[in-house]
């Protein structure tokens, strides 16, 4: 049976857990290896990490997290932020993260993509993308420097690039949605996930179980992501995967 | 004192992290030159990476005899992921290429109408009941990233899981001992068969 997946992500600014409401306002939300470990208990299926003020300096500090967290937390990792060499990649990798998460980087230069699939495998590459609606109103483009700039990249195009390049999984985020609590981007999410074959995680506007519903009958995402719903307890995880495996999406429930 | 083999394919880190965690010491050998097998009460083959360059690399570092012996002596010897995949005869992933041969049969890319690779959790079937078991949850979770497989479900399998057609996730032969999934990275459960394994020791 293919499961789908609900994953934490948690946004990390200078060593603690933040969330941010349409990429800015950041709240500090907590203890990352504290939060990983609750996150297991509570039936997480996998976390990802996103270290949304990496400089060169600050990427040994999340190095030195991801060990910590790996050490506590045996279920699968990802970890991003300001991610640029494959020398990045090893350096969190062998810190005990499972799969590594590049975004703008990736933009400015989609061979990091190609090469770090053929260095760790595509399981360990994740294409991470932030989209909007293009002004036109026709299709989307994609944002760069934490959704700050626009490039004129087709969402589209380029997620098929991603996918051709080596990416074994796409991590989209609707900025439009992002904070919002209205829900995922059910028209962004079916045209990306319609337009490659590699798992997509869904990202951006999770605000109540149903948007989880949605999500899973509406567009063929593999897994879905929120932030702030279950760091500040709004929704237990638990409460959606119930939800799901009563209407017969198939999640991991143990017992 | 469990020696983890180091063929140059990936990270040993979350293995070894796990065992510690469950209270085993750990050490990981990269050469089998000039190591001897009475010092280890346990062996792990860890997984990542591909069948060919695996097999080269175990047997240029002279970790084909190595575990040979150990095997012989008795002593539990577990194969993960890719490391469960190299217990067997043959492996058709590139090329064909020889395993260690300490299992009967072939490892082949899986055939599903599923995404390939197999990536994430899935519930384990058990169809032979076996001491690594103990204390595990009804049709417990386990984490796979995989896109070859055991052709066959042989005597040697213990348990299954269906990803569209069914895939042997364990086997088990003596003191040999091959997991598919990723114990390290299955939460609880796969502490839990960590520390049965642990028992063997």
């Amino acid at each position: 049976m293919h499961k789908k997946r609900i994953i934490p992500c948690l946004d990390i600014k200078d060593g603690r857990v933040v969330k941010g409401v349409n990429f800015v306002d950041l709240i500090d939300a907590g203890d990352p290896v504290e939060s990983a470990r609750k996150y297991n208990d509570l039936g997480a299926d996998e976390l990802v990490f996103l270290d949304i003020t990496a400089t060169k300096e600050k990427r040994k500090t999340l190095a030195e997290l991801v060990e910590k967290v790996a050490a506590q937390v045996f279920i699968p990792l990802t970890v991003g932020g300001g991610i640029r060499t494959v020398e990045d990649m090893q350096l969190i990798l062998r810190s005990g993260a499972d799969k590594v998460s590049v975004n703008s980087a990736a933009v400015k230069n989609p061979e990091l993509v190609k090469k770090g699939a053929q260095a760790f495998g595509s399981q360990c590459i994740v294409g991470a993308v932030d989209a909007d609606k293009k002004e036109s109103g026709d299709g989307w483009e994609i944002f760069i420097n934490g959704g700050s700039k626009e490039t004129g990249i087709d969402l589209i195009e380029w997620v098929k690039e991603l996918e051709e390049l080596g990416a074994g999984e796409i991590l989209l985020t609707s900025i439009n949605a992002d904070g919002t609590k209205d829900g995922f981007d059910i028209e962004m999410l079916k045209a990306v996930t319609e337009a490659v074959n590699i798992p997509v995680i869904a990202s951006g506007g999770a605000g109540n179980i149903q948007h989880f519903i949605d999500v899973f009958q509406q567009t063929g995402a593999d897994a879905a992501l929120a932030a702030s719903i279950f760091h500040f307890g709004e929704i237990a995880i638990k409460d959606v995967k119930k939800e799901l495996e009563n209407l017969g999406i198939p999640v991991r429930i143990e017992g | 004192m469990i020696a983890i083999i180091d063929y140059g394919a990936g990270n040993l880190n979350s293995i070894q992290k796990a065992l510690e965690f469950i209270g085993q010491e750990t050490v990981i050998l990269e050469s089998a030159q000039n190591q001897e097998i009475e010092k280890y009460s346990g062996l792990v083959l860890p997984g990542v990476g591909a069948f060919p360059g695996a097999a080269e690399k175990l047997k240029k570092n002279g970790f084909i005899e190595f575990i040979d012996k150990f095997v012989e002596s008795g002593k539990p010897f577990l194969g993960i992921c890719l490391g469960m995949q190299l217990l067997f005869e043959w492996g058709y992933e590139e090329l064909k290429t020889q395993g260690l041969g300490l299992l009967k049969g072939d490892i082949v890319k899986m055939e599903t109408d599923y995404k390939i690779p197999h990536m994430g959790w899935n519930e384990l079937e058990i169809i032979k009941d076996d001491p690594l078991f103990k204390g595990l949850p009804d049709r417990a979770h386990f984490y796979f990233v995989h896109s070859y497989q055991l052709k066959d479900v042989s005597d040697d399998v213990l348990a299954v899981v269906d990803y569209g057609t069914k895939i042997p996730a364990v086997v088990r032969k003596k003191n040999v001992i091959g997991l598919q999934f990723h114990p390290e990275k299955s939460g609880d459960n796969g502490i839990k068969l960590l520390e049965n394994f642990g028992e063997l020791l």
